[in-house]
């Protein structure tokens, strides 16, 4: 099979309230970012993928409107409602179809611009359950109930998740929020959702993000070192939240089993040295790990507390300060691809971590992780 | 010193009505709970799991589903929260009072959780696996709100 690799990537700082941009405003810094970082014209880009949400942009075809800042005139432009690996499993594709090259994938969102509440709300079945309320939070609540039910992972190890990735914020100038935070700091912050606090929840965030992948028979034709897409997989779950087995993701322990496979990874613990995964609350870190293997199952909290997901650690989870620290829905997957990109490059600056030559990039799409993606990029082809 | 303004387009009072079709399934479900106060379930003639809320495909086997099952009106809880934050209510607008339960719900004879709220007068009892039963609403109109809350009986 043709390979891909990921050529260029740019983000904005992620902010509370991006008050002074509209959307086109982000994509524009981000694509120049990410066009700079390849060395690249935009003449040099042959098609665009845009990835968007019409409920967080309050407008329909909203992937339509950041177009022209994304380059998009003239070439075929399409879109991705989801989160941001999946606009870059489809840009990937698109790569390697034969028609095309050179893919400029953007992913933007603005929780500051509505009532993200209202928003998640929106998602779930407007017959049975969107007229109780439920939401993101709420939802998630309760997953989180149900796995530290299953495992016995403790509101400390939770809490141990929000301490590291804060933590780790302070060394990346883009990330939102740069805590040094305690502990005791986050299980006496408000309780939001029982057994969630504040600090288990990532905040309301606005930024944007864009990468390039190219085919790679012209990959090596510009600035950047490239890194390879070894192997990627998505799968999702039922939409029904309360049809899945909420204290487990099988979708996600599919999805990284076929990614592995195809990356030729046959010890994951073992193979993979950093990983960037979406972390919209503090336990979905710890169970994310364990239905990808790379922690053994109901072990990820022990091992956290050991030191072992910490920057120094045996494997670095969420160096970039993760989405805790700045939650740009979204565009999220796409930050998470950009902070690995740079680990494997070895030039993520402050959070830079030893060894960097295989990573793992990890998104969701959905509620509580209805689907799962999940990408190895490499070093070497 | 400069002074900055934002200048920002509100969306106003504007709203997008939008009528959901709830289907057959959603009929015979709806009815049979204004009416009967009954839990209507289907179930998949090939795998056997019983599903509620009902909807014409299972989609692990990919097969429609006809076969109806009464589930309940007793069940226990198969996850929960408690709110404590005043969310903002889809319905209304309003603040939500907090706190309130929210949870997830194992019907007797179903395979699937079912959401509703749940009381939170005696928060101690409120627990994975503590048992449940519904209570409705005076006046019932074929939604989900037919149901006020479900309340634990242990």
């Amino acid at each position: 099979m043709d390979r891909a690799a990921i050529i260029g990537v740019g983000t904005t700082k992620i902010e509370k309230s991006k008050v002074g941009e509209t959307f086109a405003d982000m994509a524009w810094e981000a694509v120049n970012k990410a066009l700079s970082d390849a060395g690249m014209t935009i003449d040099d880009i042959d098609n665009v993928v845009t990835t968007s949400s019409d409920f967080w942009d309050g407008r329909t075809i909203s992937c339509m409107a950041v177009g022209d800042a994304s380059g998009a005139a003239h070439k075929n432009v399409s879109c991705v409602e989801g989160d941001g690996t999946y606009g870059a499993f489809y840009g990937m594709t698109r790569s390697l179809s034969g028609s095309y090259k050179t893919t400029l994938v953007t992913g933007h969102s603005k929780g500051s611009q509505s009532v993200s509440s209202l928003i998640t709300n929106s998602s779930f079945d407007p017959i049975y359950e969107r007229a109780l309320g439920m939401d993101m939070v709420t939802a998630c609540a309760m997953q989180a109930r149900s796995y530290m039910h299953r495992t016995k992972t403790t509101p400390e190890q939770l809490a141990g998740v929000s301490v590291k990735n804060h933590g780790n914020a302070l060394k990346n100038p883009l990330a939102q929020l740069p805590m040094k935070i305690t502990i005791k700091d986050v299980l006496e912050s408000e309780m939001i959702a029982d057994p969630l606090h504040k600090l288990d929840c990532s905040p309301v965030s606005d930024g944007c993000a864009a990468v390039i992948i190219a085919h790679e028979s012209v990959a090596a034709n510009f600035k950047q070192k490239p890194v390879w897409i070894k192997g990627v997989s998505f799968c999702a779950d039922s939409f029904f939240f309360g049809d899945r087995d909420l204290s487990r993701a099988k979708a996600l322990t599919e999805a990284a089993k076929k990614a592995y496979e195809m990356a030729g990874i046959k010890d994951p613990k073992k193979e993979i040295d950093v990983v960037e995964l979406y972390d919209a609350f503090t336990y979905q870190e710890l169970m994310w790990l364990e239905e990808m293997g790379l922690a053994d199952d109901a072990m990820a909290g022990k091992l956290l507390e050991k030191g072992e997901f910490n920057m120094d650690g045996r494997l670095p989870v969420n160096a970039s300060g993760g989405l805790l620290s700045g939650h740009p829905v979204i565009a999220a997957g796409l930050y998470s691809m950009a902070a690995v990109v740079r680990q494997i490059r070895g030039d993520a600056g402050g959070f830079q971590v030893k060894k960097a030559k295989t990573g793992l990039v990890h998104g969701v799409n959905g509620l509580g992780g209805q689907s799962h993606c999940v990408f190895i990029l490499d070093k070497d082809k | 010193m400069t002074q900055t303004e934002n200048i920002i387009i509100e969306s106003g009072d504007a709203v997008q009505p939008f009528s959901y079709s709830v289907g057959m399934h959603g009929s015979k479900f709806f009815t049979e709970l204004r009416d009967n106060r009954r839990f209507m379930a289907v179930k998949c003639p090939k795998c056997k799991k019983v599903y509620i809320p009902p909807r014409g495909v299972c989609g692990e086997c990919f097969v429609e589903m006809k076969d109806w099952v009464e589930v309940g009106p007793q069940g226990v809880i198969g996850t929960f929260t408690i709110l404590r934050f005043a969310f903002i209510d889809p319905e209304t607008g309003a603040q939500k009072p907090v706190p309130y339960g929210y949870g997830f719900i194992k019907f007797d004879g179903a395979d699937t959780l079912f959401q509703h709220y749940i009381s939170v007068e005696d928060e101690t009892k409120i627990k994975i696996g503590a048992r449940v039963e519904p209570v409705f609403s005076k006046d019932r109109k074929g939604t989900i709100r037919d149901i006020e809350y479900f309340k634990v009986i242990d």
